[in-house]
């Protein structure tokens, strides 16, 4: 047999279609995998600490030095950089390039920068006592340290002098402490008192009451009572910010420049060169900690996530109270109660293609339908002292919740509908026969054994709501909210706050951000985080089904 | 039905007793509640559909007019202009003797009568008359003896014990002095003026055919509040013919003049240094007389109405080699008589006609249409004025009698052909499909053609099916008929995982990470499209050459799993490989090359990175539906097939193929379905520009994306707003009934395999 003849008897019998199906499932499977791992890898590397860099430049270059994070390396041509008018040795195709993030944004007005490796001495060195410093606005400071001031004057401190700059960061965090609780927590119950009491006055006028009325003059002198408490603690903070003023940090720059920074606005140092594994284990979950504890900082690119995933998970529990009820009720209708026509199965049909109608279909109908018409009416009826700010019809957390509720009630209705109908008929019949009424039976019986199959409806929509952007751009989530929606203040749970949610950080701070290169690694973490939450949903899920059809499976025969 | 037999058991047993009573109560109660809330559950999801309807249908309600109020100025000269203010409740109108009188609507009667510049200084006749843009409230007035008043009116709106109340008054923003615009002195037989904060203009034609320009600055000093006034009068040229029509744009750029021989001239008169003629073209034909002309708000087109009732609206174009003519944008439908009086609105694109058979018609020009049409308007009607606000349009008669017709008019900008047709819009070059609706300056007109977003929708589906259904489909066929069954149990969740993976990631790494990355490697790219094919077949071939022993580690069903690394390898290989082709072939840029030689645009975010990213989304859609096809192919059937000496591939291509074709099927419209609705990924790896073209290195705007950006900002009740509805319940309605076809596909398919 000739090579060619094997060739067209194997193409006869398909061989290498066959194969080529299973490299279409190959391929699949590499997208997937791919997909996960490039966001696993992305998003768990970046609190690893690197180690930074110094570049020693030839003399073309006006800087002589350059330190920072090695961010990324490409290789260009040479003509493409001819005709970006930079200077090519002759005799090269092509050049390897370096990203640094050089930070001190402050001095260089850029976080990153190439740098061609013509433009440096080969040999990266990498120095031992290179601090970063983290800070809570213009992003890292990569340095030296020099000396550590207190009220201007330097001190000699018996410790290194990052023993002694870590001791009195902490004192730093304390106060910042401080003064975020009297901010955030005191100053703003009191915000919320005088809110209060300017809507409560506007709805006495409005009620007709004259403005020396009895109930008027009550709440002045309540207003007037917070004004004064509003004062102490003014006075608090400003004695707690001089404390804080007390220490400075002198650093100088890879290029020898020294720079003074304040104490106050520094949130973490470290020497990433000078530290064991074991440090870094710990400073990474520092980080991880404070990424998902902390609140964000520079407009989003920099600190943690925190009320953006607490506003994901009280839109995704609200969500919930209000899916699953009607989500079982539906379905319970739809599978024992109504006739088994022709116009239940169209309505059958119709709910499980809503599953696939867009989202953004959805947040159209939510925006005109939630916050306009519904939240419109609200307003007008129970608050017309809030006109014209609108109380409820603006965007906000129950308009989201109920949105989602109307995206993902097919989710529910389709599987606990799954669930009632794998339940066998012997059961049924059994409880009717042992004298149940039918209610009876339904409580007592088969929705106690359909619960798995509302909870995997539920894990689902549950599952779709926390991935869900699109349609909550229009009914409720911001970039930043100023609280969370659920606080000390009465009424405690804030319904018609507007709040963060993971979704649509990652849109925003990946392609609204103005500093989108210093922003992406928090991006891939964020990522990582709603994927680890959605996988495991799904996972949750589809263990529970399988093992309720299991179940019945069993208790068929 | 055991439920029925069992309650009239219970009741021919006659228990009374209270406790079954009340259990049988309380069924009744949860049934009746379960059948309230079920349905109540599901009435209020298919409220989305009626509400989605119930938004847009204003959309294409038709506009009204009706007669509101009318009474008498009181004055005994006749009314030679007039105006409204921005509530319609006081008019102003200028009179044949000199006076000038507001009058207020709902009483009727006059509130203010004041003589030109307090009476002294007019002492002759007033021969024209002219206002400006309506949103300015000037009007010009000029005399026998060429002298020219520029004046405004002015309300002030107070609140005295909560009720509104105007203050009407009169302002000379050149000064009470009369203007000077004629040397000779010769009377002025037409004029028009524009004023606006410091800088007016005045064009003026005088009995003896001279076309004057007079420019007008006003500073006001620092020390006092005396303003400092100067002006400069240019004899612009000389007319031949007489003069019908003399119209000069709000922003005192153009000015416009018509000839008793329907020759229509257009001049550039910016600046006063370089006074130039534009075009000159013949507005009608024949016998046609043009009767009157207007230009729509914003002053870029004109409106020209004829004495064969023919209305046509007429724009300066700018061709290639940046030379202006005059063109004719559109015709609209005739109206039934000549053509008596033209009104532009306010701010938008509209305006009222009225013909010598007292007919009155409100037309839309973007929309090319006739908005409203109502007969016989009172008698001797001679002047039309819009109201600001659109909610009226006042009718002056000779008797001056003044009447209000009341407009319902919210969207008259909306029509079919605005909609999904080529429209010409102002200052284009030719009809386009342009989706841009909203811009910074107020005069701008709404570009609303839905076409470039279903364009970049159908673009988004086209190319993430061509990159989704080939994969999913073979793949399906594989898991479902060859894979061995250890391995599906793994690689169909792994699969069905990819679905619940959020899109805005998707997305993310689609815009962030995988556009620059195909941009720095395009032609690997392309390369490894070759490379992963014919990977897998050289495999295929080489296969029964390996030893035993590779073959017993991977046995039948299992060659996926070998296929991963290989295919890895063969990605690596193509991209190592194009970054040389690139440097070789292409100067190390292959987009930019492109570019260069042959023209094609090459955008970081552009519809191939879409169509993959989408087609992700897709893929496991598309996956789980047709492998639950093929597996449900009776064994019967392959088994035959394969008794009769088929190799597998056969059977698969002629029997399990042919049978699951319509699982297949309804596969990919659900699959379409979501790549039509899919929003983040499109609104994050696009660049989101409405373009129309297929281009695959270029990016687009889809409907859902576009929806996404422009929904937050649109004021509610707007056109805007509506159109985006629209657009959502167009989406609803699609993915909808494709899936609800598929669905049903699906359903015969099963009943099918159930018979067989």
């Amino acid at each position: 047999m000739t090579r060619q003849t094997q060739i067209k008897k194997s193409l006869a019998l398909g061989t290498p279609y066959v194969w080529l199906t299973s490299g279409a499932v190959a391929f699949c499977m590499i997208l997937v995998i791919g997909v996960i791992g490039l966001i696993t890898v992305r998003g768990a590397v970046h609190f690893w600490p690197k180690p930074i860099v110094m570049l020693n430049m030839t003399a073309e270059v006006s800087e002589e030095r350059v330190m920072g994070e090695i961010a990324g390396t490409e290789v260009v041509s040479a003509s493409l950089l001819k005709e970006q008018g930079i200077m090519v040795p002759d005799g090269l195709n092509s050049i390897k390039r370096l990203l640094i993030k050089t930070g001190n944004r402050k001095l260089n007005g850029v976080d990153f920068k190439w740098f061609n490796e013509t433009d440096y001495i080969a040999g990266i060195e990498i120095p031992s006592n290179a601090t970063v410093v983290e800070r809570e606005e213009w992003g890292n400071f990569y340095g030296f340290i020099n000396s550590i001031k207190e009220n201007g004057q330097v001190i000699k401190p018996k410790t290194s002098l990052l023993d002694e700059l870590d001791k009195r960061l902490t004192r730093r965090h304390l106060l910042v402490e401080e003064i975020r609780a009297i901010e955030n927590s005191d100053m703003q119950k009191l915000n919320g008192k005088v809110e209060r009491l300017r809507l409560e006055s506007r709805r006495l006028e409005l009620k007709g009451e004259s403005k020396n009325g009895q109930s008027q003059l009550f709440i002045e002198a309540q207003l007037t009572e917070i004004q004064k408490k509003y004062e102490f603690l003014n006075n608090k903070l400003r004695t707690l910010y001089k404390k804080i003023q007390r220490d400075q940090v002198e650093l100088l720059t890879g290029n020898g420049v020294s720079v003074l920074l304040d104490m106050r606005d520094i949130v973490r140092v470290y020497q990433p060169n000078n530290m064991s594994f074991g440090d870094k284990l710990i400073h990474y979950f520092e980080k991880v900690f404070e990424f998902v504890s902390e609140e964000p900082r520079e407009a989003n690119t920099e600190g943690g996530i925190f009320p953006a995933i607490f506003g994901t998970v009280v839109m995704v529990l609200l969500m919930s109270v209000f899916v699953t009820p009607f989500g079982v009720v539906a379905a319970v209708y739809l599978n024992e109660y109504a006739g088994q026509g022709a116009l239940t199965r169209a309505i059958r049909i119709a709910v499980n293609n809503l599953a696939g109608v867009p989202s953004v279909v959805y947040g159209v109908f939510g925006l005109g339908f939630f916050v306009y018409f519904v939240g419109g009416s609200i307003d007008d009826l129970f608050y017309p002292e809030v006109a014209p700010a609108p109380k409820f019809g603006t965007p906000g957390l129950i308009w989201s919740s109920l949105t989602l509720a109307i995206l993902t009630v097919p989710v529910v209705i389709v599987s606990t509908e799954e669930g009632l109908r794998r339940i066998p008929r012997n059961l049924r019949e059994g409880s009717l026969a042992l004298g149940a009424t039918k209610a009876e039976t339904l409580m007592r019986t088969v929705l106690p054994m359909a619960t798995p199959a509302m909870m995997t409806g539920l894990i689902l929509a549950v599952a779709r709501a926390a991935g869900e952007v699109a349609p909550l751009m229009m009914v409720g989530v911001v970039k930043l909210a100023p609280s969370l929606p659920i606080d000390g203040t009465f009424p405690f749970i804030h319904m018609e706050r507007k709040f963060m949610h993971m979704g649509f950080h990652i849109y925003d701070v990946g392609f609204q951000s103005p500093n989108v290169e210093a922003a992406r690694p928090l991006v891939y973490a964020t990522s990582f985080l709603l994927i680890i939450i959605i996988i495991s949903l799904n996972m949750t899920a589809i263990t529970v089904r399988n093992h309720l059809r299991d179940k019945y499976n069993a208790s068929d025969t | 039905m055991s439920v029925i037999e069992f309650k009239k058991k219970k009741n021919g047993e006659k228990e009374h007793s209270s406790r079954n009573k009340s259990r049988l109560f309380k069924d009744a109660i949860f049934g009746a509640f379960m059948g309230v809330g079920g349905v109540s559950v599901i009435g209020a999801i298919l409220l989305i559909f009626f509400y989605l309807g119930y938004v847009v249908v204003p959309l294409f309600a038709s506009a009204k007019i009706e007669f509101s109020t009318s009474f008498n100025i009181d004055s005994n000269a006749k009314i030679l202009a007039s105006s409204v203010d921005e509530y319609s409740e006081v008019v102003f109108s200028v009179h044949s003797d000199g006076s000038l009188v507001f009058s207020s609507v709902p009483d009727k009667k006059p509130l203010v009568k004041e003589l030109i510049a307090g009476g002294k200084l007019l002492t002759k006749k007033i021969t024209a008359v002219s206002s400006g843009d309506p949103e300015s409230r000037v009007m010009v007035i000029g005399t026998e003896d060429g002298v020219a008043y520029l004046l405004k009116t002015n309300y002030e709106i107070s609140y005295p014990n909560d009720v509104r109340e105007i203050t009407p008054s009169i302002i000379y923003p050149a000064g009470e002095l009369p203007l000077k615009i004629d040397e000779k002195n010769q009377p002025i037989v037409k004029i028009s003026g524009q004023f606006a904060e410091e800088n007016g203009a005045i064009a003026a034609v005088t009995s003896d055919n001279r076309l004057l320009m007079t420019y007008i600055s006003v500073s006001s000093s620092f020390l006092s509040d005396e303003l400092d006034i100067s002006y400069e009068t240019i004899k612009v040229t000389d007319i031949t013919n007489p003069v019908s029509f003399l119209k000069l744009d709000v922003n005192q750029n153009t000015l416009v003049l018509v000839t008793s021989d329907g020759v229509m001239s257009t001049y550039d008169v910016a600046y006063k240094e370089n006074i130039e003629l534009i075009d000159r073209v013949s507005v009608v034909t024949g016998e046609e007389k043009v009767t009157d002309i207007t230009f729509l708000s914003s002053g870029l087109s004109i409106i020209v109405g004829s004495s064969s009732g023919a209305v046509s609206q007429w724009g300066a174009v700018r061709d290639i080699n940046n030379i202006y003519s005059l063109e004719k944008i559109r015709e609209f439908d005739p109206m039934p008589a000549a053509i008596l009086k033209l009104a532009p609105e306010y701010y938008r694109k509209g305006f009222g006609v009225l013909d010598v058979n007292r007919n009155l018609s409100i037309y839309h020009a973007t929309a090319n249409k006739r908005v409203a049409l109502i007969n016989d308007i009172g008698t001797n009607p001679v002047n039309l004025t819009f109201c600001p606000r659109s909610k009226n349009i006042q009718v002056n008669h000779d008797n001056s009698e003044i009447s209000f017709y009341a407009i319902k008019n919210e969207h008259p900008e909306i029509s079919l052909n605005a909609l999904w047709g080529k429209v010409w819009y102002e200052s284009r070059q030719e009809p386009e499909y342009i989706w841009q609706s909203s811009a910074a300056n107020s005069d701008f007109e709404p570009k609303f053609s839905l076409t470039p977003l279903v364009f970049g929708t159908i673009k988004a589906t086209i190319y993430s099916l061509l990159f989704a259904a080939p994969l999913a489909i073979f793949g399906a066929v594989y898991t479902a008929y060859f894979m061995a069954p250890a391995m599906r149990r793994v690689v169909k969740p792994t699969i069905e995982i990819m679905e619940a993976l959020p899109t805005v990631i998707l997305g993310f790494l689609a815009g962030l990470w995988f556009a620059p990355f195909v941009e720095k490697n395009l032609s690997g790219f392309f390369l490894s499209i070759l490379a992963i094919p014919l990977s897998t077949i050289i495999m295929a071939l080489i296969w029964p050459k390996m030893p035993r022993f590779i073959k017993q580690t991977f046995p039948e069903g299992w060659e996926s799993l070998l296929l991963i690394p290989i295919i890895c390898i063969a990605i690596w290989f193509a991209l190592y490989l194009g970054v040389e082709v690139e440097m070789a072939f292409f100067d190390g840029n292959l987009p930019h090359w492109l570019s260069v030689n042959y023209d094609i645009g090459y955008d970081q975010r552009n519809s191939l990175v879409v169509g993959i990213a989408i087609g992700f989304a897709v893929i496991p859609t598309i996956f789980s539906i047709s492998e639950d096809a093929v597996y449900g192919v009776p064994r019967s059937l392959t088994n035959g097939s394969l008794a009769l000496g088929a190799t597998p591939w056969q059977t698969v291509y002629r029997v399990i193929l042919l049978t699951a074709s319509p699982g297949i099927f309804s596969a990919c419209m659900i699959g379409m379905g979501r790549a039509v609705g899919e929003t983040m990924i499109v609104l994050m790896a696009t660049g989101n520009t409405p373009i129309m073209d297929m281009n695959i290195f270029e990016g687009f705007r889809a409907l859902s994306a576009n929806i996404a950006v422009e929904m937050p900002e649109s004021a509610v009740g707007s056109t805007h707003y509506r159109i985006l509805f629209l657009a959502a319940l167009f989406l609803f309605l699609v993915t909808f009934a494709v899936n609800t076809i598929s669905e049903i596909v699906r359903q015969r398919l099963r009943v099918k395999y159930a018979n067989l």
